[in-house]
């Protein structure tokens, strides 16, 4: 149901044909080397072209991430991935306050500017910090990957994995299941394999789980903190929450998964609808007790007054 | 509302130049982009105009909604002169607030989406409904002052038969979208630090609004007082000042029992630096007016009252920074510091405001009936 893409960690040659084939297909602009950008936000203090762009920004939407280990295993590189991970559950559409952000039926977040006022909460939102903005334009909109829905529907690779499969094949679509049976296969077979020592894969598909689970997957031979992919604490999802209706109208939350981080909001808008009404009807009650006492209390000294002048 | 901290008014000429000064600013956003007047970034999506206009100023306008019930709901008639004057403070608030929404979202043609498209789910759609929907209320329950200045009795008459309704509303809409600020910032359980990230942080919210109102209630008819020659009765003030560390105190033992049970007392003192920033917002907008309210002889001074509850809204301002951007994980890679634009603009946009209620108080009875050392 939802289309899933899992990206081989040692199997990335850090080619960066992905980040080309995103930006040639988006119309997405070259980000100046020298730091001086029209963007405030570009990050870089590097000069030279391989570290450029430094970030995701509005104009870059994936970006391989490439990072040097130097410990007692010898030197190596470890790339990864930065893009938006398509939750199962997104912060970013649940905080959306017109739902400009939204799952389709792929299972890709997509983003409706028609709809975007430009709050940005969606960016304070995402657990990944991955949408980002265009500061520079005086008609702003949000931009992230939005996992080429035009080619999704068409039952087509988006860009980036059409790119990868020219050189590498290490990023791959399918079916969510059916990837993430291909990663416990590939975890399963590389152990013993590792090109330094020890397993090719550490044992755990980072996305499975992950804040209710992703659909960008990925597997990697060092652990994922290395590559910037965070640890979550891994709260499991209450039972509750997965049993609201509401909580899978955008995604379907497996068993066991890790609590997406919209729990505690989303149980906070549950209760407004019984709050508001309730304390309207406490304060009218309270209103009718108060103006009842002063009532009372009227007559008391009225009854007292006209005792005075019949006397 | 902020300027309560300067002495006011600075001087109606140096108003303008600062709103002048805000207005080019507003204009430059939007010839050349939000990037172009901030320092907004990717890694600090929110920044001053959110923490101070937005979460500083709902907060800040809350006397509206509470005096309101003192005095409707629960028939405190002793606090009548200061309804009108919070009314009007808390509607100056609220429009600042939209008004600076306008300058801060990317898209203000498109401020009023809400209405039509709505995401049941999120925080932010119930505080934008909320504000939208609050503020006409507050502007009816404001409109009798515009009403007896102009002598139209029937539009008069109207809104004082649907009074009580219109304070119930603004109390029922008021308790939830105080409440909902808080639960935006649920949506960051790994951004916002555990020190203040809690599931009841929209209930905190809520009582420190609670707070702060008769705060700002006491600053502003101070001040207001001391630029019009009106003086206001010293049991309000006492009054008002007595409420403060019951509400205060609720709000201390709600926050020190839920870091207890969630098991995090012990960054009070371990987590540096935002331990500091905790005891910061703790001492001056909470210990310290328990402790100085407490005392009759503080309640009974007019200079007494007025610092107690200066400290009330400063601790409240530096609770909203530290939950809206101090003790909110930046991005790596990325720093944020206002920018002077962000609080020229911010600055424009509250002189704006003093100059109308400048003008608003020479122009229509909003403290003129009220003048008299009130004795019921």
């Amino acid at each position: 149901m939802s289309k899933a893409v899992l990206f081989d960690g040692p199997g990335c040659i850090g080619c960066r044909a992905c980040e080309d084939a995103c930006k040639k297909k988006y119309n997405l602009p070259a980000i100046e080397i020298t730091g001086a950008t029209e963007l405030p936000a570009e990050p870089t203090t590097h000069k030279g072209t391989y570290t450029q762009p430094a970030e995701l920004s509005a104009y870059t939407w994936i970006k391989v991430r490439r990072t040097e280990i130097d410990d007692a295993k010898g030197f190596r590189t470890v790339h990864s991935l930065r893009k938006c991970m398509h939750c199962i559950h997104p912060a970013c559409v649940a905080a959306c306050p017109v739902g400009a952000l939204h799952k389709d039926d792929n299972g890709a977040t997509v983003y409706d500017d028609k709809k975007c006022i430009g709050c940005r909460y969606c960016m304070l939102a995402c657990p990944f910090g991955v949408p980002t903005y265009e500061w520079d334009k005086p008609v702003p909109f949000i931009r992230k990957c939005i996992f080429c829905p035009d080619l999704l529907a068409e039952e087509k690779p988006p860009a980036c994995v059409t790119a990868c499969s020219k050189r590498t094949k290490c990023i791959t679509i399918g079916e969510r299941e059916a990837q993430l049976a291909l990663g416990r296969k590939m975890i399963a077979e590389g152990k013993g394999k590792g090109e330094h020592g020890g397993d090719k894969y550490v044992d755990h598909i980072y996305g499975e789980k992950e804040v209710g689970g992703t659909n960008w997957l990925y597997l990697s031979e060092e652990p994922f903190e290395i590559s910037g992919l965070r640890t979550f604490d891994s709260k499991i999802l209450p039972a509750d929450f997965q049993e609201k209706s509401w909580a899978g109208s955008w995604g379907e939350l497996s068993q066991s998964t890790s609590e997406p981080v919209t729990v505690n909001a989303e149980r906070a808008m549950l209760a407004v609808p019984f709050a508001l009404p309730g304390v309207a009807i406490i304060m009218s009650g309270l209103y009718w007790v108060f103006k009842r006492k002063d009532k009372l209390i009227q007559e008391n000294v009225d009854r007292k007054n006209q005792g005075k002048v019949t006397k | 509302m902020i300027q309560k901290k300067r002495s006011f008014p600075i001087g109606i000429s140096i108003l303008i130049a600062i709103a002048l000064l805000g207005l080019w600013l507003v204009i430059r956003r939007f010839i050349y982009g939000l990037g172009a007047v901030s320092n907004l970034s990717d890694g600090r999506p929110w920044g001053f105009w959110i923490s101070f206009d937005l979460y500083c100023g709902v907060a800040l306008a809350a006397g509206g909604f509470t005096m309101a019930a003192a005095v409707y709901i629960f028939n405190l008639k002793k606090y009548h002169p200061v309804v009108r004057p919070a009314i009007l403070t808390a509607f100056l608030g609220y429009t600042l607030v939209i008004l600076a929404l306008l300058v801060d979202i990317g898209a203000p043609w498109y401020i009023w989406h809400p209405l039509i498209y709505a995401n049941i789910h999120s925080p932010l759609f119930e505080v934008a409904i909320a504000v939208m929907t609050y503020t006409l209320v507050l502007a009816l329950e404001f409109s009798p002052a515009v009403f007896e200045r102009l002598n139209w009795h029937v539009p008069l008459k109207a809104i004082r038969s649907i009074q009580i309704p219109l304070v119930v509303a603004g109390i029922a809409i008021s308790t939830g979208h105080q409440s909902s600020l808080g639960s935006m910032l649920l949506m960051s359980p790994d951004s916002l630090h555990p020190l203040w990230y809690t599931p009841i942080l929209p209930i905190l919210f809520l009582i420190s609004a609670v707070a702060v109102g008769p705060a700002v209630v006491i600053l502003e008819s101070t001040l207001s007082g001391k630029i019009f020659g009106h003086k206001l009765g010293q049991d309000i003030l006492s009054g008002l000042g007595k409420a403060l560390p019951i509400i205060l105190g609720i709000y201390l033992l709600m926050k020190v029992a839920d870091l207890v049970v969630r098991g995090d007392i012990g960054l009070i003192f371990s987590a540096s630096p935002q331990n500091l920033l905790w005891w910061g917002e703790i001492i001056i907008g909470v210990i310290l007016p328990i402790i100085l309210l407490s005392m009759p002889k503080v309640r009974q001074s007019r200079n007494g009252v007025f610092s107690s509850a200066l400290l009330v809204v400063v601790g409240l301002i530096f609770n909203r920074f530290n939950t809206s951007m101090l003790a909110l994980a930046i991005r790596p890679g990325y720093a944020y510091t206002p920018s002077w634009m962000e609080v020229a603009i911010s600055a424009g946009l509250v002189s704006w405001a003093l100059l109308i209620i400048w003008l608003l108080y020479h122009v229509l009875p909003i403290a003129s009936h009220e003048n008299e050392e009130a004795t019921v």
